[in-house]
């Protein structure tokens, strides 16, 4: 991922910037630039997002992408936000045969990954189940 | 608008394919279509090409002109069509509608995808790309971990089993045994499916279809004038598209495909027959659990009832609704790009009654689907044995 | 002097590996080992942190602690010796990560595990002079440790953020006055590009940590005009479970003093967390009135010491966020192998 990319999305990838829109209060995460629903009549600003949420779905990978060997297996979720947004990301700091749906967790900031050893480090967030 | 036919086809073969070229596969399938379809390729007015990731997996784009260039027909205009995993079956569906608008009359589309000659691992990535490469890709999500995610969603809404997703690998193997063109030759057993390597759990490496090379044609003309070409002319009934959020995560549900469910209903309409008409269908299944969702989404069966239909061998050969005899995605390969042809190649040679050890007793009226991404993209067509 | 501590925070991960396991590997006797070293685990980062990610929750906890607005924070330092660059600092990923941004300073600061104690020193002075309204100091480590080098055994990841502000009704412990003794001194270090530190074995001892944390200590009482029996707690850094103690005993502390502050028997040196986490276990339990010293140690070699003076507002406060125990209890062992994957002492 080109650096300017990267840097562009650290407000949502840190602190969970999503946006609202002022029209119908609908709260999107990860970010869009029109509301679905409202289009051109929709006013979209940022909002930030709690980090808490529940698991909807996971799965375990062990076939890793690049730069996700290492960390094989680990369990990749769909957490339903309590705002009500969907996102998709890891679920870390636990056995991936530990997750189930409708595990409630908090997202917190963790490395996602880098651009090999000369490369940038990309942080995000990634679930943590609350005990 | 006038109704519009296809009048041949063309398949290489599906598999890893060490010597033969991107070039090669375009030359080979077209030219079998052409003389399937018993023209001179002068009278081709258009070409329409469906690959999704030529510049990932041979660093080529304009493919459109390559292809043109290399079937020996310019200065025809040819358009590449891209939708990731569905870009053959756009494809189709932009050649279908350019020759029912009257712009053109005989329209050539091929699917084309050459996956092998960069290292899997690449692939892998370059598929990812189909998915959002921002919130998804980026995160560590695979593109089979977004259909596992979707898979243990169907187990937990609708109690489907990792058994009769392996059932699904069983039967498209079987079938692809009797399809001298299917990557695959071999039967399977739902044990060796259940034993076979964790790739994203629940998928294992027998949930997934495979890593292909392969191209497919079809010639199309107008029905009015299909007879001249033809003594089989099949009918393009209907054709149906939509599309759905890019992020699996953005659905309200992860247990079916709005755009597959949508495009259907569009295609049936438009041929004026409803599931209960259908015949045979080459459904996507890329994964196990996507057949068992897109049997359900197209209306097959009851939301929820995929897997036990597939357990109770309602889509085998010689079943009520025979799903995938030419052995689907996973037993005739998925060069991605091509899939969607290849698809209504399939229905074709059913309708002609050409299909050999798999034919499909008295088929009428087939149906085709063909999906891109986890669902973003989802394109039907209803063919029908032409008058 | 009229500044405090206004919020605190830690973060300590949650794999461990006992001593035992890592004397298994290389062939010693894990019981004499233990003894010595007064340590049983230590605390080990995942494979998806760094210093970065420690101190970014260690700060998320502090600046929820606090409850103020983190814009208000005009300085962010962070004192580690395992940055994640080389040259790009931490401080703006925290700075970034807690909402600080744009309007601060911050930068990144090195002295092996007092890194994060100069930081207080410095929002200290920031904060006095006017200049800034908070000042945020983080110490946090992913300590390196050579394999089968004796610091393997005690070499931990950990860390925590103190905010700094004018003394006022939401202080939670006034600073009192701090005292520096700094040599050249070169009893532990790493070379640029070398991944493990190098040390002088039992030089490290009396001459080095000994002598600068006595000497702080001493410098610090001398002018405070305070003696030890005047303190309710006194928190040193701690490579080990015994150098604390000891040079405890030797100012005169007891032992029921150093005990609340020295976690390093359950997970370890977090290098620049060491002393603040340390202090943020006593802060934890302290009662309003309650006089703490904490005494750092950078080899290289400094130590920075400081008296505090709980205040009324951090009983009702301290709540808000996880505990140092917390984070200690909240553990999972790990097997050599997983350890050494973990910290890519096994490079594919």
């Amino acid at each position: 991922m080109g650096v300017p990319r990267f840097w562009r999305e650290i407000p949502n990838r840190y602190n969970l910037i999503g946006m609202k829109c002022g029209y119908c209060n609908k709260v999107f995460f990860p970010p869009r630039f029109i509301c679905p629903s409202c289009r051109r009549k929709g006013k979209l600003d940022p909002h930030k997002l709690k980090g808490r949420g529940k698991i909807i779905s996971f799965a375990v990978t062990h076939a890793a992408p690049n730069g996700f060997e290492d960390q094989v297996p680990y369990a990749i979720a769909i957490i339903e936000l309590e705002e009500g947004p969907r996102l998709t990301a890891q679920v870390t700091d636990c056995d991936p045969d530990q997750v189930k749906i409708g595990d409630e967790v908090e997202m917190v900031f963790r490395r996602i990954g880098q651009e090999g050893n000369d490369g940038p480090i990309y942080y995000g967030y990634k679930g943590r189940k609350i005990s | 608008m006038r109704k519009v036919a296809i009048i041949g086809t063309g398949l290489t073969k599906f598999g890893e394919l060490w010597d033969i070229s991107f070039r090669q596969m375009i030359v080979e399938s077209g030219a079998q279509a052409i003389e399937d379809a018993g023209i001179d390729g002068k009278q081709i007015d258009a070409m329409y090409v469906g690959n999704m990731s030529a510049g990932q997996f041979i660093r080529q784009e304009h493919i459109a002109s390559l292809i043109v260039d290399h079937a020996g027909l310019v200065p025809i205009p040819c358009t590449r069509v891209e939708g990731a995993c569905a870009s053959g079956g756009l494809a189709l569906r932009q050649a279908v509608i350019a020759v029912a608008s009257g712009i053109h009359d005989i329209v050539v589309v091929g699917g084309i995808e050459k996956m092998t000659d960069i290292l899997t691992e690449q692939t892998t990535e370059a598929l990812a790309t189909a998915a959002d490469q921002e919130w998804e890709a980026f995160v560590g999500a695979t593109f089979p971990g977004l259909y596992a995610l979707m898979a243990r969603r169907h187990m937990y809404e609708y109690g489907t089993t990792e058994e009769q997703m392996a059932m699904v690998a069983v039967k498209n193997h079987h079938n692809a045994c009797f399809n001298p063109c299917a990557q695959y030759q071999m039967e399977i057993t739902v044990e060796d499916v259940l034993k076979s390597a964790p790739v994203d759990s629940p998928l294992k490496l027998l949930d997934c279809s495979p890593i292909t090379d392969g191209a497919a044609c079809l010639i199309l003309a107008p029905a009015e004038k299909a007879r001249q070409y033809t003594d089989t002319p099949i009918l393009v009934a209907g054709t149906g598209q939509a599309s759905d959020t890019l992020s699996l995560h953005d659905r309200p549900t992860l247990t079916g495909m709005r755009a597959t469910v949508d495009a259907s209903r569009i295609a049936h309409k438009m041929a004026g027959v409803g599931p209960r008409d259908i015949d045979f269908a080459e459904v996507h299944d890329c994964f196990t659990i996507a057949e068992i969702m897109a049997i359900e989404d197209l209306g097959f069966c009851n939301k929820g009832e995929g897997g036990k239909m597939t357990e109770q061998g309602e889509t085998v050969l010689g079943s009520r609704i025979p799903i995938n005899t030419s052995g689907g995605l996973k037993g005739k390969g998925h060069p991605v790009g091509a899939t969607g042809i290849a698809q209504a190649v399939e229905l074709v040679l059913q309708l002609r009654g050409e299909a050999g050890k798999r034919q499909v007793g008295g088929a009428e009226i087939g149906l085709c689907h063909n999906v891109g991404g986890s669902g973003g993209t989802a394109v039907v067509h209803v063919l029908k044995r032409g008058d | 002097m009229d500044v405090g501590i206004v919020g605190y925070g830690v973060y300590i991960p949650r794999y461990r590996l006992k001593i035992e396991e890592a004397a298994r590997i290389w062939g010693a006797d894990a019981e004499r080992v233990k003894r010595g070293l007064m340590v049983e685990e230590k605390a080990v980062p995942g494979p998806d942190e760094d210093t970065a990610t420690i101190a970014v929750e260690a700060a998320r906890n502090a600046v929820k602690q606090a409850g103020i607005n983190p814009q208000e924070i005009g300085a962010i330092y962070v004192g580690s010796e395992s940055h994640p660059y080389a040259v790009k600092p931490t401080a703006t990923v925290v700075a970034e990560a807690i909402d600080a941004t744009p309007d601060l300073t911050a930068a990144d600061y090195e002295f092996a595990c007092k890194a994060g104690t100069a930081g207080i020193q410095t929002c200290m002075g920031m904060v006095e002079a006017g200049m800034i309204k908070y000042g945020m100091a983080i110490g946090a480590d992913t300590a390196q440790g050579a394999p089968g080098d004796p610091l393997e055994y005690t070499a931990a990841g950990g860390g925590g953020a103190f905010i700094v502000g004018k003394n006022g009704s939401e202080t939670l412990a006034a600073i009192e006055g701090t005292y520096s003794y700094t040599t050249d001194m070169p009893d532990f270090w790493r070379r640029e590009m070398r991944p493990y530190p190098r040390h002088g074995g039992r030089f490290t001892g009396k001459p080095a940590y000994f002598k600068h944390v006595l000497s702080a200590a001493y410098g610090l009482l001398r002018q405070l005009k305070l003696t030890p029996q005047d303190f309710a707690y006194a928190v040193f850094h701690q490579p080990n479970g015994k150098f604390p103690l000891q040079v405890a005993a030797e100012l005169g502390f007891k032992k029921e003093q150093v005990m609340p502050g020295l976690l390093a028997l359950k997970i370890g040196n977090t290098y620049s967390g060491a002393t603040l986490i340390g202090l943020a276990a006593v802060l934890d339990q302290a009662k309003a009135g309650d006089r703490v010293l904490a005494v750092s140690y950078g080899s290289g070699a400094g130590s920075d010491a400081f008296s505090l003076v709980v205040r009324d507002a951090l009983e009702a406060k301290r709540d808000a966020s996880p505990k140092v125990l917390d984070y200690v209890k909240n553990k999972i062992n790990i097997d050599y192998g997983t350890y050494a994957k973990f910290r890519q002492l096994l490079v594919r």
